[in-house]
């Protein structure tokens, strides 16, 4: 029987080879992933997973793990199994993504040529 | 809290790559040199997944040992505003076990099966939990100390390679920063208190010091083995490093407040900036780490008892139609 310095171990009546059944696959339940809002009127953040077996479980193990310390206005879960991704191996699709100026306030200077024009007038 | 992950000294080096894709390994090895991170689905070394899962595991399983050591001052904490704190304290511990488990679980091992591990022994935890906190002191000197030592290891191994558990780090550090000034205020009440409190912390630092010392392991050997780790930012600083770091961050504060440490070796060597001291015992270190510390026994058969106690809860809300999908990051 195991004493400890701590009275409420003690009372427990503990045996020191008190050998368990191993767990099984599923005994911690399936993943839910937690997306962390700071405050209304920002994005949800993800920030991590929560074992739980229903959604209920895992909004309040998501509240404990990730809304313990953070200001928080809101939290969502989504099962892992839900969740769909790209493959990082595949990140050459996005490759080109920042070449495309002509989708950008930047890839316009209207400046250049007004100058340029009002140049020309003055020279005439 | 935690110290470094215990490799085996007598682990072969050589076997550490053999087998893998040199191409592969190459590309693997650049974007690490480059500062990327690696993250779960990406192609890596089987021993640098192995070695993952190892210490993030044990670094999980040292949060949850840990909180019995402290947890067992919770009831008996001086005053209502300390039992609060500590409860706290301990409730951060436990959550980042939750958070370094859901790191590891990312590369492949299930978490039942590193609770597996952990409660028949297989897996280890940071040594230090297998000694009893005597006193309140004892309980002052590990948030304080233990923690000190906990956060340069986790602050160094946030800047590891391992995308999901460099951001575990990031958040459980910020919590880490709480645990030592709890821990400081406390040993700074006692030994700024009545002869009886100085008496008691000062025993309580007598105690924890060698524990303390080793905290951080052996000296690791200049091996192939450490290099590889060091090269893929799985292992960031040697125990040697973070012993010093340690040291020289901490001995001044004790001193501050007219502690003695109790080995009369150590000092700083103003000449190599390094920290001179007796060479810990590190045949007690390997025989506490293997089973045969004060507390060893007690701490499994606890969890034990824990995971057998709540089986009926955790079976009665089990939806036989879900399926484990491993996580994404």
């Amino acid at each position: 029987m195991i004493k400890s310095l701590d009275p409420r171990i003690t009372r427990e009546q503990i045996e020191e080879n008190n050998s368990i059944e191993p767990l099984t696959p599923m005994d911690n339940w399936e993943t839910y992933e937690v997306f962390h809002q700071k405050k209304r009127g920002d994005q949800h953040m993800h920030v991590g997973i929560v074992h739980a077996p229903n959604p209920e479980m895992a909004l309040l193990f998501g509240k404990e793990q990730y809304g313990r310390r953070n200001i928080t206005a809101n939290i969502w879960v989504v099962k892992t199994a839900n969740v769909f991704a790209c493959e990082y191996d595949d990140a050459d699709m996005f490759e080109t993504t920042p070449e495309k100026q002509y989708r950008e306030a930047g890839g316009y200077k209207v400046m250049e040529k007004i100058n340029k024009y009002k140049k020309a007038q003055k020279t005439v | 809290m935690y110290g470094n992950a215990y490799i085996d000294p007598n682990e072969k080096a050589n076997a550490m790559i053999a087998g893998e894709d040199p191409i592969k390994l190459a590309e693997f090895e650049a974007r690490i040199a480059r500062g990327e991170k690696i993250e779960p689905k990406d192609w890596m070394p089987k021993e640098y997944r192995k070695q993952l899962i190892r210490m993030i595991e044990q670094h999980g399983h040292s949060e949850i040992i840990g909180a019995l050591p402290e947890g067992t001052w919770i009831t008996r904490a001086p005053g209502f505003k300390r039992k609060m704190a500590l409860m706290a304290k301990v409730q951060d511990e436990v959550g980042h076990a939750q958070l370094l488990y859901s790191a590891a679980e990312t590369l492949g091992k299930s978490r039942e099966d590193m609770t597996n591990d952990l409660i028949t022994g297989k897996s280890k935890y940071s040594n230090v939990f297998n000694y009893p906190a005597f006193t309140w002191a004892d309980a002052c000197i590990i948030a304080w100390l233990i923690d000190a030592g906990a956060i340069i290891n986790q602050v160094a191994n946030a800047k590891g390679s391992y995308g999901p558990y460099c951001r575990a780090l990031d958040r459980i550090c910020t919590e880490e920063s709480f645990h030592l000034k709890y821990g400081h205020d406390n040993v700074v009440t006692l030994a700024t208190g009545t002869p009886i409190q100085r008496k008691m912390v000062q025993e309580a630092l007598t105690r924890w010091w060698p524990p303390i010392m080793h905290f951080f392991g052996p000296s690791d050997k200049i091996s192939q083995h450490t290099e590889i780790l060091m090269r893929w930012k799985v292992k960031m600083a040697s125990n040697d490093d973070m012993r010093q770091q340690f040291l020289n961050m901490y001995v001044p504060k004790i001193w501050d407040l007219g502690l003695t440490v109790p080995d009369t070796a150590l000092k700083k060597n103003e000449e190599t900036g390094l920290w001179e001291y007796t060479e810990p015992d590190w045949d007690e270190f390997k025989r506490v780490i293997n089973g045969g510390g004060p507390c060893n026994a007690e701490r499994l058969a606890v969890r034990r008892m824990a995971e057998e106690r709540g089986r009926w809860v955790r079976k009665a809300l089990y939806n036989a139609s879900e399926k484990y999908v491993t996580p994404l990051a």
